[in-house]
């Protein structure tokens, strides 16, 4: 039989704690999946970078709205989506921060962290109005001598 | 551990020996203060050893920026010593290794301000 894929979610309030909470979640998450250290590191970073975007720019640091995090694990990938209950926004109007106009600029980098340390990087309106992130991670495999396939 | 400084002076040249974690919330608010300080006190040529800095997001690295641009305001002299791989890392594919003066060796460092 398939293995099944899980199902976690985390609902965080819009507080500075949550991002520790929530990095430290996922990062056992993915270190019980089998990944290695240095994607439970990249894990970890995107979904901090993630929970930062919900709490300073979705929910403007109102105590009132929460962030969602939902974690899937599956046999093939993890995914983490992190909803808020802002106002939504376009990844179009996010400035390059590799443009060289906006090198000084001291914000504006964690999209693009995300999409560095992830394999999949997706944004979506969420049901409510505000920005669900889609963060995929792919699991490696190996194959035993035996045809059976084990993580690595 | 969130982040914490010691400073120190080799002539004119002001050192700060950072561990931690350069991160949203205490971490960036240790180094934003630390540099200010430094500025108030008239100095005007700081080196930040972040060997002991094993992590940052993109919070701390806004806060880099920030006390790179606010010593450079001041006509001073800003650089960075011993990255760690992590850090090193998000440098390099941020681009920022191309704006901040990084060294490896603190002698070296030192002889390089102007």
């Amino acid at each position: 039989m398939a293995p099944a894929t899980q199902r976690i979610e985390v609902t965080l309030e819009t507080l500075l704690e949550s991002v520790d909470l929530a990095e430290s979640i996922v990062m056992r998450i993915a270190e019980a999946a089998g990944f290695d250290e240095d994607d439970v590191h990249r894990i970890g970073m995107a979904v901090r970078e993630g929970v930062i975007n919900a709490y300073n720019y979705g929910n403007q640091h109102d105590r009132r709205k929460k962030i969602l995090m939902t974690v899937e694990l599956g046999p093939e990938k993890m995914v983490v989506r992190v909803l808020d209950q802002g106002k939504g926004f376009e990844l179009t109007e996010v400035p390059d921060p590799l443009a060289e106009e906006n090198l000084l600029r001291t914000s504006g980098r964690g999209i693009f962290l995300m999409r560095a340390f992830m394999d999949e990087f997706a944004v979506k309106h969420g049901p409510g109005g505000g920005a669900e992130l889609i963060l995929t991670k792919n699991l490696r495999h190996a194959v035993s001598d035996n045809g059976r396939r084990q993580r690595e | 551990m969130s982040l914490q400084g010691t400073s120190r002076e080799i002539g004119d040249i002001a050192i700060v020996d950072f561990s931690g974690k350069i991160t949203l919330g205490e971490g960036s608010s240790v180094l934003r203060k630390t540099v200010r300080e430094l500025i108030d006190r008239g100095h005007r040529k700081i080196l930040l050893n972040l060997a002991d800095v094993d992590y940052i997001d993109s919070s701390g690295i806004g806060e880099l920026v920030s006390a790179y641009t606010t010593v450079r305001g001041v006509s001073g002299e800003m650089k960075l010593l011993q990255l760690t791989r992590r850090v090193h890392d998000i440098l390099q594919i941020t681009r920022l290794f191309t704006v901040f003066d990084v060294q490896s060796d603190e002698e070296v460092a030192l002889r390089s301000f102007q």
